[in-house]
């Protein structure tokens, strides 16, 4: 498939660079997410209250979440654009599990999560899996 | 909610994110190999490419998968769905082993074995990080209370 390409294969700092943006945006779009979720409060309570549509407009007028959906918009292209030119057995395990443990770090400082020894543990479990698994 | 217990209903949304994220991107990884090379030079073809079938099919269940997702993160931290999310990895390899009789290597199964411990040691913890001081939170919530509270007093 990528002999077939115009553009010839990405070399090993192309491809670093590649998974290094989506490994920043999405990291960054899930803590800003995860802290606009926090500041709406419990979305099935919500929904219990004001319904469907209730818990639709307390998402849609949290100006975060609409800062972490654009950083998750664009590591979703930018994984859109590294598919394309970087094998999926490289591209899908190395952001899956970088992306976990730099969230544990982000949830930790910008969050102010609990990232006890059993999360860091699990966080580096998953990491090593996800990795092994994907490759 | 205060002892940080989730519901059955709970974890039926854990298990829709973990499931729907990995259906998702296998098909959008489907239709991308199918399309042409993409260069930075042209970067509105990636907006054609979600047009494309296995991209729209894959962009749906990744909308499944942020709804579920944006409730999950709305009781749990961050740090206690994100394993979730990787074990769907594992429920797709089981599902390519039993169903479509995929092989699995040692390494995955490895992959499996280390995923599923880290899931179920984060799982055993509490799903919410104590706050020390709700109090600001509930003024977030209802300023209107506040102030009505101010003016009794």
């Amino acid at each position: 498939m990528m002999i077939l390409n115009a553009a010839p294969a990405p070399g090993p700092w192309t491809a670093t660079a590649m998974i290094t943006a989506i490994v920043l945006s999405s990291t960054a779009g899930e803590v800003l997410t995860a802290s606009a979720m926090k500041s709406i409060g419990d979305l099935d309570d919500i929904r219990a209250v004001s319904g469907m549509k209730g818990a639709i407009r307390a998402v849609v007028t949290c100006p975060r979440f609409y800062a972490g959906v654009s950083f998750l918009a664009i590591s979703f292209f930018s994984l859109l654009f590294a598919l394309n030119h970087l094998n999926l057995s490289l591209v899908a395990p190395a952001s899956a599990s970088l992306t976990l443990v730099t969230n544990a770090i982000a949830a930790k400082f910008f969050l102010k999560e609990n990232v006890d020894r059993r999360r860091w543990t699990a966080a580096v479990l998953v990491c090593v899996g996800v990795y092994f698994l994907a490759h | 909610m205060a002892h940080h217990k989730l519901s059955a209903w709970q974890y039926t949304v854990l298990g829709l994110v973990a499931v729907s994220a990995p259906l998702g991107d296998t098909c959008l990884s489907r239709g991308m190999t199918n399309l042409p090379a993409i260069s930075l030079a042209h970067p509105l073809s990636l907006i054609g490419a979600v047009f494309t079938p296995w991209i729209a099919i894959g962009i749906l269940l990744l909308i499944g998968f942020f709804a579920s997702y944006l409730t999950a993160l709305s009781w749990a931290d961050l740090t206690y769905v994100l394993p979730a999310t990787a074990f769907g990895n594992v429920i797709v390899a089981l599902f390519a082993r039993f169903w479509l009789n995929e092989p699995i290597s040692m390494q995955r199964w490895a992959g499996i074995a280390l995923i599923t411990i880290g899931v179920g040691f984060v799982a055993q913890g509490p799903s919410l990080t104590e706050r020390p001081a709700p109090d600001s939170a509930v003024e977030d919530i209802d300023p209107a209370n506040a102030v009505e509270e101010e003016q009794v007093r």
